[in-house]
């Protein structure tokens, strides 16, 4: 168990330039995600962290000692690859036991604590199987086998369900999160799916082009998220930014909506700062709605707003509904059958939740 | 339409009935050759000047292959081919181990350790591919007197090991290249190193690929003659470079039937190894990459 601290970290291959300056400290124990599209670097800096790229700048820490250059096999880590990298000639077994052969941990040792990996994951009876002979959920726990029987400071996983399909994802999922509960190692897990990093994390770094957007717990980088480029990248379907200008009145600050043709909609009571209210009034914002924020109205006024409704879309649990507001379209998460297709609705909106954003910068105003 | 049917049948048949028959012609044609090597080399010499040639012998002796594998003379000695085969396996096993081995380190090197000029460093060795054996002689005569390895056995697995790497470097980068990066970055944070990796990762997985290098190696190797008869003289020489003297002696009437038991002789070992292995061979070129 350790630490992670990563220091200002830049990465050049040749001329281009891959990270830019990511800073990430976790605590022991932590579970950090690293989000983000692909391209934008995740990879490359799970691969600096575990030693199998060089740090072109900057410093990473493990448990408070620089790493940068020290060899993989010096980390003290464990890592989990995206195609399982299992090592096709030998069996489960041998895969498990590779690494505690080259430690020269003694056979009965290796045996003892093979076994008890394969318990801990239910592969006991695939221990004399061949990669090839396994499926691809099995590959998954294999591979989880290896890193486990290390007994790390740090498990490094590296898009470890994206070969799976869904059903079986959402399982191997939950393993992961079990594991990291029953072993309490901090974790850093690399994914572009933001519905792993909500589930799995307790600390979710946004990236983008080699610049971490947002470091938090991922129910703030959900709630309060640093940018519209976070706003947009989490959350399913995502939060609805409409371009609005901000007004203050005697209770605080309004976004005032231009609808065409008709007096423009007003929203009250958006949760910023008083000195950000004067400081942007009459300012160009986007403002930030996550769908499940808007109910139905229950007639009374207040912070409604009335709209056409577009188009319905049925999950199960809820329905989507999707209208326009200043000329974007906004998508509300309703009960069933509660709104109706091309026909007007009056809906709430719960302000305390609404994320404000420059318009010229797209960051968030607090 | 029943009509058409069965005649549409028939076409099939027939067209089946021309395409085996066409294959059978040409293979017997193909096989003429050691038709005629094998039977010629089990006549008695009266019967073959008697004028049957392609036909079955009338009785049966391996005379010819006793005497062109002990007796046959080669213009300095008459001890027969054994001393040569024996010059050709002393000097192919090492070469083929040599060259196969070398071969196999450095794609592992240029796929999986890739370095500044890596690429270009492949590119020559490409090169290597499409240099005739002519163009090497000479510069190779001088090495081989600088190292005061001239006229040596040892000097000829040089040779054919260096002219080798070549080949063998193509074959294993080409193999390597489709093995996944990862099961070397999942060996490097076990705690493997270097030669470790090569020996118990990418060696294990690379079976079907050394069957066709050490076959590819063995014929060429085997089978050459220009390097033989370049770099060695007499005693060292290897079994093509004999054949050739066997066949070239002429003393009294020529033993067609000694000649073409000694070129069955010559011959075997690849023949041996292409039955044995062929499989392999086949298999290994069309292997795809390693899935972990
Ligand atoms: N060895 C390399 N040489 C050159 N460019 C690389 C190398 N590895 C990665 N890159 C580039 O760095 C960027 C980030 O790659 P990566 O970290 O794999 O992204 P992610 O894992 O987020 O999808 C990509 O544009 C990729 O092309
Ligand atoms: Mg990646």
């Amino acid at each position: 168990m350790a630490t992670l601290e990563i220091d200002r970290v830049r990465k050049s291959f040749g001329s281009v330039e891959v990270l830019k300056g990511v800073s990430i400290s976790i605590a022991d124990g932590d579970f950090l995600v690293l989000l983000g599209p692909s391209g934008c670097g995740k990879s490359t800096l799970l691969s600096m962290i575990a030693g199998l790229e060089s740090v072109t700048s900057g410093e990473i820490r493990i448990a408070n000692d620089v790493v940068n250059d020290l060899p993989p096999k010096d980390r003290d880590i464990a890592m989990v690859f995206q195609s399982y990298a299992l090592y096709p000639t030998m069996t489960v077994r041998q895969n498990i036991e590779f690494g505690m052969k080259i430690r020269g941990v003694q056979p009965a040792e290796r045996a003892k604590a093979t076994l008890a990996a394969a318990e801990m994951l239910q592969m006991k009876h695939l221990l004399d199987r061949r990669p090839s002979q396994l499926s691809g959920g099995q590959r998954q726990r294999v591979a989880m086998g290896r890193a486990v029987v290390r007994d790390p400071k740090l498990f490094l996983f590296d898009e470890p369900l994206s070969n799976l399909d869904a059903k079986l994802r959402v399982d191997m999922r939950t393993e992961i999160k079990r594991l990291h509960q029953r072993l309490g190692t901090t974790i850093v897990y690399v994914t572009h799916d933001q519905i792993e990093a909500m589930t799995l994390a307790t600390r979710v770094a946004v990236m983008k082009d080699g610049v971490v957007q947002q470091l938090d717990d991922p129910q703030v980088v959900y709630d309060r998220p640093a940018n519209t480029y976070v706003a947009k990248f989490v959350g399913s379907p995502s939060m609805s930014l409409i371009p609005a200008r901000l007004a203050v009145d005697g209770a605080g600050a309004v976004a005032v909506f231009d609808i065409p043709n008709e007096k423009p909609a007003r929203i009250s009571g958006i949760p910023i700062a008083k000195e950000n209210a004067t400081k942007f009034n009459g300012q160009n914002v986007l403002v930030g709605i996550r769908p499940e924020l808007f109910t139905v109205s229950d007639g009374k006024p207040g912070r409604t707003i009335s709209v056409h409704i577009d188009v319905v879309e049925p999950t199960g649990p809820d329905t989507l509904a999707l209208f326009q507001i200043g000329g974007v379209e906004v998508t509300a998460r309703v009960p069933p059958k509660t709104v109706e297709a091309r026909k007007s609705a009056t809906l709430t909106v719960d302000t305390t939740k609404i994320v404000l954003f420059d318009a010229v910068t797209e960051d968030r105003i607090d | 339409m029943a009509a058409n049917v069965r005649s549409r049948h028939r076409q099939h048949a027939t067209g089946r009935a021309l395409i085996y028959g066409g294959l059978l012609c040409l293979a017997a044609f193909y096989l003429m050759p050691l038709w005629v090597i094998i039977t010629t080399s089990v006549k008695h010499l009266d019967e073959i000047y008697a004028g049957s040639f392609i036909g079955l012998p009338k009785e049966i002796t391996f005379d010819a292959w006793r005497s062109a594998w002990s007796e046959a003379c080669n213009g300095t000695a008459c001890k027969g081919l054994k001393p040569y085969f024996i010059n050709s396996l002393i000097m192919v096993v090492p070469a083929v181990i040599l060259s196969t081995g070398i071969g196999a380190i450095n794609g592992y090197v240029i796929t999986k350790w890739r370095f500044p000029g890596s690429n270009f460093i492949f590119g020559i060795l490409l090169f290597g591919c499409f240099l005739p054996f002519q163009a090497v002689i000479l510069p190779m005569a001088q090495t081989l007197g600088f190292l005061g390895l001239a006229g040596t056995l040892a000097g000829l697995v040089l040779v054919h090991t260096v002219y080798g790497i070549a080949f063998t470097t193509l074959f294993f980068r080409n193999y390597f290249v489709g093995v996944p990066d990862e099961l070397v970055k999942a060996a490097q944070i076990d705690g493997a190193g270097f030669m470790r990796i090569f020996v118990s990762i990418m060696l294990p997985t690379a079976l079907p690929i050394i069957v066709v290098s050490c076959i590819w190696q063995f014929t060429q190797i085997w089978n050459d003659y220009l390097f033989g008869v370049s770099f060695t003289a007499g005693e060292n020489a290897p079994i093509t470079v004999a054949l050739n003297n066997v066949v070239n002696v002429s003393m009294g009437r020529k033993e067609y039937n000694v000649d073409m038991a000694a070129a069955m002789i010559a011959g075997l070992p690849t023949l041996i190894v292409y039955i044995v292995a062929g499989r392999y061979f086949v298999r290994g070129l069309t292997a795809g990459a390693v899935k972990g």
